[in-house]
């Protein structure tokens, strides 16, 4: 019986969890095989920009899990989950910076380009220790973490809830985006982190490094997903849907919600966290712009185009407004943010619970058989 | 005296040293007691010098006019407002004014709401199984398995609360007597000592009354149970003592017979209540 098992094993025994695995990890070897099997100028290859592109979609759909973990089950509609993706992106900046040594445009052996430009003697002290690889990765985790901590424990005990705490999210991600965006914050101001030359000890312009991320980023997907689920699934999934829909009477019997909202935001945030850091390597570049309000904006939309609640709803949402995304700036750049608008109030009205919900309705009839299953077990 | 007399008092208890879940303690009677409680909203005295002490196991109704306090007192005992004067104690030993809602719930005092509150996008029975006795910290709920024994339990009140058939399905398509059910069941899974039920027969029809009447009589004894209703039919039917109150304070308590014939609650009732 499921409820007998571990947390996080108890999503395998999930048709939908199943379905996804193996849709994920089918498309993700599918795509490789199709890259190094075929020739460059055979009709079936898929090209490393392709590749890299595929794996910066894969990095926003693991972003939008993180975002529909805190909306959909916990009704905290953040407007600020692209802080925690920037800041994981910029503890991986930052490790990526220090990988350059005296490859560099002035050849500093420790300071990275910036700073010799800035004319700084020394590295700061926030800078000590992203030469390491396994101290950069845990900060991916830490730095998101701790901000979601002091600012969700803040917020939470204060019982700062709805549109008010979507707001409050929101002024996070600005301000974050005004500081990083100066130069004495030592984060490369404007032009952020750049120029990288290789990861663990691989080059990053390589084909193979990037299929390399690419398949890296499939399976963090994989394992945030199935964390997500394994929460979902979990009395604390229920607990949390409880917080959503009646915060007084959960605490009337007797759980703390704020410690409840707390946890769970938390573990959103690292999830954005790990799909920023993935995100850097693959495009290049990290700067303050991650750290824009419309990016976190953007996010939510896909979330709704996808279906609220639902986790693979947002990875559905985020795959195709990104796609979308690709194909409409490439033949006509300024109405893009038309149709994005469009589609989220075309979506709002006539699918309120998003693609997935069109998905769910199909399978309806399939629930109810295992509904009345259930009934007969129990 | 001076600091090291104080701590060398060998007959205090530190409080961090004291045991955080020790059991309520009502050897001395009373399982509630409130003195001298006031509470004022921009001026307006909701709670004016309550005093009310429950016994344990007791079955106490307390009627009133609208406005009268009822609601507020509710919400002092189970910690979401805090009064401006007075003390409530849960038997003699917890203060309950340093505590807040979800130590107040473990300690053991259930509430069901005026408007029946239930989780409506979960199942009748997550609904019983969340309300359950159990260690609600985040970890604990995160790794949390139901076992054998909770299924039981939880089949037993659905039982008594006569959802069984509805065990699957979500708690928003119950009907308004449902759900007023489903929220005496969900009281009923944190093994309170003490419940406090707020009108818990509005919107129902005679035949859910009586079975109500039944199982909250059932409950006094083992439970103490406070019940506030508007419906002096019902109030009659179930209860033992009668607290009437007024304008924030107690006006009358006695039998429903001694109240009812009481000049000063008739006035208040307009020969209403009687």
């Amino acid at each position: 019986m499921s409820s007998s098992q571990s947390w996080l094993l108890r999503p395998f025994n999930e048709r939908s969890t199943q379905l996804f695995l193996g849709i994920l990890i089918g498309a993700v070897a599918l795509v490789s095989i199709l890259h190094l099997v075929f020739p460059e100028d055979h009709a079936l290859h898929v090209s490393a920009y392709t590749v890299t592109l595929l794996g910066k979609y894969l990095c926003y759909a693991l972003l939008a899990v993180a975002v529909d973990l805190v909306w959909g089950y916990l009704g905290i509609l953040s407007l600020g989950h692209g802080a925690f993706f920037a800041l994981g992106g910029y503890a991986m900046g930052m490790y990526l910076m220090r990988q350059i040594g005296d490859r560099g445009v002035y050849g500093d052996p420790v300071l990275p380009d910036f700073m010799v430009f800035l004319n700084w003697q020394e590295l700061p002290w926030f800078w000590h220790g992203f030469d390491m690889a396994w101290f950069a990765f845990a900060m991916v985790l830490l730095a998101p973490g701790l901000l979601a901590l002091v600012f969700g424990f803040l917020a939470f005990r204060s019982r700062v809830t709805g549109v008010y705490l979507s707001i409050i999210t929101q002024a996070l991600t600005f301000a974050l985006m005004l500081a990083f965006f100066r130069n004495e914050m030592g984060f490369g101001g404007n032009n952020g982190l750049t120029d990288f030359k290789d990861i663990l000890g691989f080059d990053l312009r390589s084909d193979a490094t990037r299929l390399g991320l690419f398949i890296a980023t499939g399976i963090a997907l994989a394992i945030g997903y199935v964390v997500c689920r394994g929460i979902v699934l979990s009395k604390l999934g229920r607990v949390s849907v409880a917080c959503r829909d009646a915060e007084a009477r959960t605490r009337f019997i007797g759980y703390r919600v704020e410690r409840v909202q707390l946890f769970v935001f938390v573990v959103s945030a690292m999830l954005a966290g790990v799909a920023g850091a993935l995100y850097v390597p693959q495009v290049g570049i990290i700067n303050p712009s991650e750290f824009s309000p419309l990016f976190s904006i953007e996010v939510v939309v896909w979330v709704a185009l996808g279906g609220r609640a639902t986790l693979y709803g947002a990875v559905i949402g985020a795959l195709l407004v990104n796609y979308a995304k690709t194909v409409f700036t490439g033949v006509m750049p300024d109405a893009w943010l038309f149709a994005l608008g469009g589609l989220f109030v075309l979506v709002t009205v006539l699918l309120p619970k998003g693609i997935a919900g069109l998905l769910r309705r199909r399978k309806k009839a399939d629930d109810d058989d295992q509904v009345t299953g259930q009934e007969v077990t129990a | 005296m001076s600091i090291f007399q104080e701590l060398s008092n060998r007959d205090r208890v530190f409080e961090f040293l004291a045991p955080a879940a020790s059991p309520v303690d009502v050897r001395h009677g009373p399982i509630l007691y409130l003195e001298d409680v006031s509470v004022s909203f921009d001026g307006f005295k909701a709670i004016n010098n309550l005093n009310l002490t429950i016994d344990d196991g007791e079955l106490r109704c307390i009627i009133g006019p609208n406005g009268a306090g009822k609601t507020t007192m509710m919400d002092i005992i189970t910690g979401k407002t805090r009064p401006d004067t007075g003390s409530v104690w849960f038997g003699s030993r917890h203060n309950l004014l340093t505590m807040n809602e979800p130590d107040i719930a473990t300690l053991g005092i259930g509430r069901k709401f005026q408007k029946p509150t239930v989780f409506e996008a979960l199942t009748v029975f997550e609904n019983l199984e969340l309300a359950m006795a159990a260690d609600k910290r985040v970890l604990q709920t995160l790794t949390a398995r139901l076992s054998g024994e909770h299924r039981d339990r939880i089949d037993e009140v659905l039982k008594l609360i006569g959802l069984s058939q509805l065990r699957n399905r979500e708690a928003g398509i119950l009907s308004h007597g449902q759900k007023q059910w489903l929220e005496i069941g969900m009281l009923l899974m944190q093994k309170p000592r003490l419940l406090l039920v707020d009108e818990p027969v509005a919107g129902m029809t005679e035949q859910e009354m009586e079975r109500t009447a039944e199982l909250l009589t059932s409950l006094a004894g083992e439970q103490s149970v406070v019940v506030v209703e508007h419906d002096m039919g019902f109030v009659r039917s179930i209860a033992k003592k009668v607290t009437v109150l007024h304008q924030g304070s107690v006006l009358a308590e006695g039998t429903m017979d001694q109240v009812s014939n009481d000049r000063k609650v008739i006035e208040v009732y307009l020969g209403e209540g009687a």
